[in-house]
């Protein structure tokens, strides 16, 4: 029986794809790849930058042997590995992308001094009272009164948005960004309002009906909706 | 089997003392086995709202370190006939001369005997309120209408919300209602929404009471101020009568203005 060719290359408008068999063992692969990439290769050294990505189908790569591919493109010059995708992720990422994504509820009051913190988005069912303090990596959404300090996108996420039914917060953080309440009282009330970082990298407090326009990805009903 | 009930604020100076002290003997004059517990070591004075001081002979620590039987070092008020004592705390040592182990140890003890043991929590977060609350099967969180005594007592019912003590009751003390109605101070509604737990009584600020701890003498035995109505207010809530809450409004109204009030003019 012929075999196939464990590497096949593509080229497009946007640089090379390798697939890479899912069947064969790693070692073979790897070594297919030099193979591959060296006779093809090899003459035309002024060629400028080439992007490439990789598909890897069903075959999980550890990070050593993600590494070990990516090393062996670099030594090739014009090569830069742009990414590396895979049908599969393992257990402990599908997780934690599960709970990255996930709204988590809470029913409680966040009272001084104690901190609520989730992976995802937040919940609340109550009140962060003054000294207390939520952070979520994603969006934080307060049924209740926000006195205290809510920080939403804490690992980086700028599009992650605040909402409560009372807004009246100490400090309200999105990632990178602070704002704080302002020195003096106002008496206007700050009923269903929702905070966001907008164009110019400032955390701004509107209607919560802005978000509609400005964050769409907050709607995640697909199909069989309004 | 007794219960024990710690009185704590958090901050100092809301009146933690003397809520003790006048929830105690409110306690003991509806007939109730009372005794109170003082852990603010070091800076012991249940003692001296109570009129007992010169009679101190053993303190708390004393029974920790064993120097001393736990009922050698109780203190009987012979106001009333063996129904009220009092565990000082020592003035010598600080918080750190007991562990939270050997309070809960006597407080365990003390409950075979008495109805209610009122323990008198020392201000702040630190070891003397984790000794006070050891043994305690509730809380009550004491606060004025002061901002910064709310903070400290939002603090205080988030840490109490970690142990397992029945959910703490709140008694705002120090009222000053012309104030309130004026909107200079957070009003009762306001206070008890922010730190969202049950109301057990409200105390207005009373002069009368100052007068009382000076002459060692709890203001509940004076049946004419407005604090000891509040006070014995909450000894009957405690003990599960429901009792609406007390009219803060002093300004004495003359026969017109009542009859006025009658049919509804204002």
């Amino acid at each position: 029986m012929r075999k196939l060719q464990n590497v096949m290359i593509k080229g497009t408008k946007d640089g090379l794809i390798l697939h890479l068999d899912d069947t064969c063992s790693f070692p073979e692969l790897l070594k297919e790849l030099e193979e591959k990439i060296s006779i093809h290769y090899k003459q035309n050294d002024d060629t400028p930058l080439v992007t490439v990505r990789i598909h890897t189908g069903y075959r999980y790569l550890t990070n050593q042997q993600e590494q070990a591919i990516r090393n062996l493109i670099r030594h090739k010059k014009n090569f830069v590995v742009e990414s590396i995708e895979s049908n599969v992720v393992s257990k402990e990422d599908a997780d934690r992308m599960k709970r990255e994504s996930e709204i988590v509820s809470v029913a409680k009051v966040v009272r001084s001094g104690q901190v609520l913190s989730v992976p995802g988005d937040l919940l609340l069912i109550g009140d962060v009272n003054p000294g207390g303090t939520v952070i979520a990596g994603g969006n934080i959404f307060i049924l209740g009164a926000l006195r205290g300090i809510a920080h939403a996108g804490y690992e980086g996420n700028l599009e992650a948005v605040i909402c409560a039914s009372l807004m009246q917060p100490t400090q309200l953080r999105i990632g990178e960004y602070i704002n704080r309440a302002p020195d003096r009282d106002d008496q206007e009330r700050h009923d269903m309002e929702c905070a966001y970082v907008d164009d110019s990298n400032v955390i701004v407090i509107d209607r919560l009906q802005t978000l509609i326009k400005l964050r769409p990805n907050l709607t995640r009903l697909i199909e069989g909706g309004l | 089997m007794g219960e024990a009930i710690v009185v704590t604020s958090g901050k100092g100076g809301v009146g933690k003392t003397t809520t003790s002290a006048n929830i105690g003997t409110a306690l003991a004059m509806q007939g109730k086995k009372v005794c109170l517990i003082d852990t603010d070591i070091g800076l012991r004075n249940l003692d001296v709202v109570m009129g007992l001081e010169n009679r101190v002979i053993y303190d708390i620590v004393d029974v920790a370190t064993g120097r001393c039987k736990l009922h050698q070092a109780l203190i009987k008020d012979k106001r009333f006939n063996d129904l009220l004592f009092l565990l000082p705390a020592a003035q010598t040592s600080d918080k750190t001369a007991v562990t939270p182990n050997q309070i809960k140890k006597m407080v365990e003890e003390l409950k075979q005997e008495y109805d209610y043991i009122l323990i008198d929590c020392p201000a702040g977060i630190e070891q003397g309120f984790k000794n006070a609350i050891a043994g305690a099967d509730q809380a009550i969180v004491v606060t004025t209408p002061e901002i910064s005594a709310i903070r400290d007592a939002d603090r205080i019912i988030g840490l109490l919300e970690k142990e397992e003590i029945e959910p703490p009751k709140l008694i705002i003390n120090r009222i000053r209602n012309h104030m309130m109605k004026k909107g200079e101070m957070l009003d009762i509604d306001e206070i008890t929404a922010h730190l969202s737990i049950d109301l057990l009584g409200i105390v207005a600020d009373d002069e009368a009471v100052i007068r009382a701890s000076n002459d060692g003498e709890p203001i509940v035995l004076n049946p004419n101020s407005k604090a000891s109505i509040a006070y014995r207010n909450i000894a009957r809530r405690i003990l599960g009568e429901s009792v609406p809450l007390q009219n803060l409004d002093t300004t004495s109204k003359g026969v017109f203005s009542k009859i006025k009030q009658l049919f509804g003019v204002r």
